[in-house]
């Protein structure tokens, strides 16, 4: 039996930038997970990934990642994804202080 | 040191002139990103978890104050005012962004530096003993080797596509500083009844699958060396199994055939090629060789030296650590320690950079090294100006006394930044090193190499380690297991896992437990933890690590 489909986000790198960012439901791209478009549905997963593909010239490697829904709105649920939300944990660096 | 000639100039040049059109070219849509990653990466370009990195190659880990300097401007221009020194003696950016890289890559052309081969399956920067001309121990100098090797595959027509990255290193001494064993390549200049030669070591490296480099060859002529390394890549070239990334490099090939069957093949191919060499490479290697001549040590008294050594305690702890003996009379070599305690491995802020730069231009003969263990090397410095260079160091926090102790730990960027990582290895190391510091310890362990990668690729060398961390993702949470009995030197070893992995909590006090229980196995103050480990074997360490599952089996 094929795995059951587990909500996701679309997340990339900004081209120039190179800075996480997430793919929302205006088909635009923000730095903050929480504007996500929170995707439940497989097949409607699958469409936004390739419409989030057909933007190569802004981002680079778009993927599913796995997501669950916060007070905020979409959250990380594995840590390599959560470290994308916020910056290296050495320095004070990246989106934890970009945010503020 | 090397100086670029008119071709060198011209060609990292024209490197940087192309790479700054392809850029465009991905900027303005020309280019997909799928053409455009090969390229990048050849010019050391990746894209990382937050930002882009950049990898610049430092050619067997030599540096001048200039070049010292330019990597501050470019730390604090485009980048976030530090940059991190590797295990492969480079420097990398973490913070760069695209549209800048092609005028970071032209400030470094300024300098006779670049990224060239910082990535991509090619020949990467060959590294050497960063003590390389100044060792006590040394039979030749091993960076003209390697600059001829730099030169030699520097775009090489047949190595542009290789089954996966190759990487060399060279030294010059029966002391390996530049774990020769765990290289693709490995070759260290010997004397044999006052004639030079090589002794060429093949398929070693660590990865997935670690491997202790054999021997090809064990005395290999002087004049044969570049057709002989051309042959041996050559053969791997071939049949290098580039269906499975995981059994490409050489050290599988090697495996799979057996030394003497490669060392057969090399042989064959070693026959065909050898006469298409006419010499020209050894009329370069004695011009290169001319360029790398010892520096005009000075002659002066060393009595305020031992003065100070004698008034000053902290001076003292911090030469006993730091210095490592000179060639020559009067002379030490100094390691600045990048590892103050709590703060990241490798890692230098653009002031550092120049203040070393300062201290290598006023006291060392304008030469500094970067070594694989993250540390930067004054070479050459005579005693006399140790307690001037101390106390300068001190002020820019660099005068960590703690080189080959506890919280000299080697770790890999970790998931801090790589997009390859499964877990975090800086925050380990900073842990680490802060706990022995409050422990008050360090010196009374002795000599200790703690080494941490944050993925199975081991940039940070876990597996030669005396103690290894490996950071690995289990369902979800990061985990790590430790490896004993390492050991990256002549007597390289890999290290055996010692058990089930332990928590991003539980690693540290692990490691406490470890360390603090070797102090009571071993036999006086002076036998090291490798030597208690190889005399009573792993068991009794296990025993420290697993306490509560020794008593459930009791």
């Amino acid at each position: 039996m094929a795995r059951a489909f587990t909500p996701k986000v679309i997340t990339s790198n900004l081209l120039i930038e190179g800075d996480a960012v997430w793919f929302t439901a205006e088909d635009t791209w923000s730095g903050d997970i929480t504007d996500a478009e929170f995707l439940t549905d497989e097949a409607h997963a699958d469409l936004r990934l390739l419409e989030a593909n057909a933007q190569k010239n802004v981002m680079v490697g778009a993927y599913l990642a796995d997501a669950k829904l916060g007070e905020n709105g979409p959250e990380a649920t594995h840590f390599r994804e959560e470290f994308r939300t916020r910056g290296p944990s050495n320095y004070a660096h990246g989106k934890q202080v970009e945010q503020v | 040191m090397y100086k670029y000639n008119d071709f060198d100039e011209n060609f990292v040049r024209e490197r940087v002139a192309q790479f700054r059109g392809q850029v465009e070219r991905r900027i303005d849509g020309s280019l997909t990103e799928d053409e455009f990653k090969p390229l990048r990466l050849m010019n050391g370009l990746y894209l990382q978890l937050h930002a882009y990195m950049l990898r610049v190659a430092v050619p067997y880990g030599t540096l001048n104050s200039k070049q010292m300097d330019m990597l501050a401007h470019l730390a604090e221009t485009y980048d976030k005012g530090y940059g991190h020194f590797t295990t492969r003696q480079n420097i990398q950016y973490n913070w760069p962004e695209l549209r800048d890289v092609p005028d970071m890559l032209s400030d470094l052309a300024d300098v006779e530096m670049h990224a060239i081969q910082t990535s991509g399956n090619t020949i990467r920067n060959v590294t050497a003993d960063h003590f390389a001309g100044a060792a006590a121990d040394e039979v030749a100098d091993p960076r003209p080797v390697a600059e001829l090797l730099r030169q030699w595959s520097t775009d090489h027509p047949e190595f542009q596509f290789l089954p996966r990255k190759f990487k060399l290193a060279v030294t010059g001494a029966a002391a390996d500083r530049a774990v020769i064993k765990a290289h693709d390549i490995g070759i260290r200049i010997l004397e044999r009844d006052g004639v030079r030669g090589y002794e060429v070591l093949v398929g070693g490296g660590l990865g997935r699958t670690p491997m202790i480099g054999k021997v090809l060859h064990d005395f290999l002529p002087e004049a044969d060396l570049l057709p002989f390394i051309e042959a041996t890549v050559s053969v791997w070239n071939r049949l290098g199994r580039r269906d499975n990334k995981y059994k490409a490099r050489i050290k599988i090939t090697v495996h799979e055939h057996g030394i003497d069957e490669i060392r057969r093949l090399v042989d064959e191919r070693f026959a065909e090629i050898r006469p298409t060499f006419n010499g020209v490479d050894q009329e370069i290697l004695r011009s290169i060789e001319a360029q790398f001549a010892a520096p005009e040590f000075k002659s002066a008294s060393t009595d305020g030296f031992e003065a100070a050594r004698l008034a000053n305690p902290a001076f003292r702890s911090w030469t006993d650590t730091n210095l490592t003996a000179h060639r020559a009379e009067g002379y030490a070599i100094v390691s600045i320690s990048i590892k103050k305690h709590g703060d990241t491995p490798g890692d230098a802020t653009a002031d550092q950079m120049r203040v070393m730069a300062d201290l290598a231009r006023k006291y060392g003969h304008d030469e500094l090294r970067i070594s694989h263990e993250q540390n930067v090397i004054l070479p050459h410095v005579h005693k006399s100006d140790l307690m001037d260079i101390y106390q300068i160091l001190r002020v820019a926090g660099l005068a960590t006394a703690n080189i080959g102790l506890v919280s000299d730990i080697i770790a890999c960027p970790g998931m801090d930044y790589c997009a390859l990582a499964t877990a975090r290895s800086i925050p380990i190391a900073q842990q680490i090193a802060t706990r022995f510091d409050e422990l008050k310890l360090e010196h009374d362990i002795g000599e200790l190499k703690i080494k941490i990668s944050g993925c199975i690729n081991a940039c940070g060398h876990h597996h030669v380690g005396h103690i290894g961390i490996l950071g690995l993702d289990r369902a979800g949470v990061e985990n790590y297991q430790i490896t004993l009995g390492g050991d990256h030197t002549e007597t390289a070893a890999i290290g055996e896992r010692a058990g089930p992995g332990f928590s991003a909590d539980d690693i540290v006090p692990a490691i406490e437990r470890l360390v603090v229980g070797y102090m009571d196995l071993r036999d006086n103050d002076d036998e090291t933890f490798i030597q208690t480990y190889r005399r009573l074997g792993a068991a009794p360490f296990k025993d420290i690590l697993y306490p509560k599952e020794k008593a459930d089996a009791a």
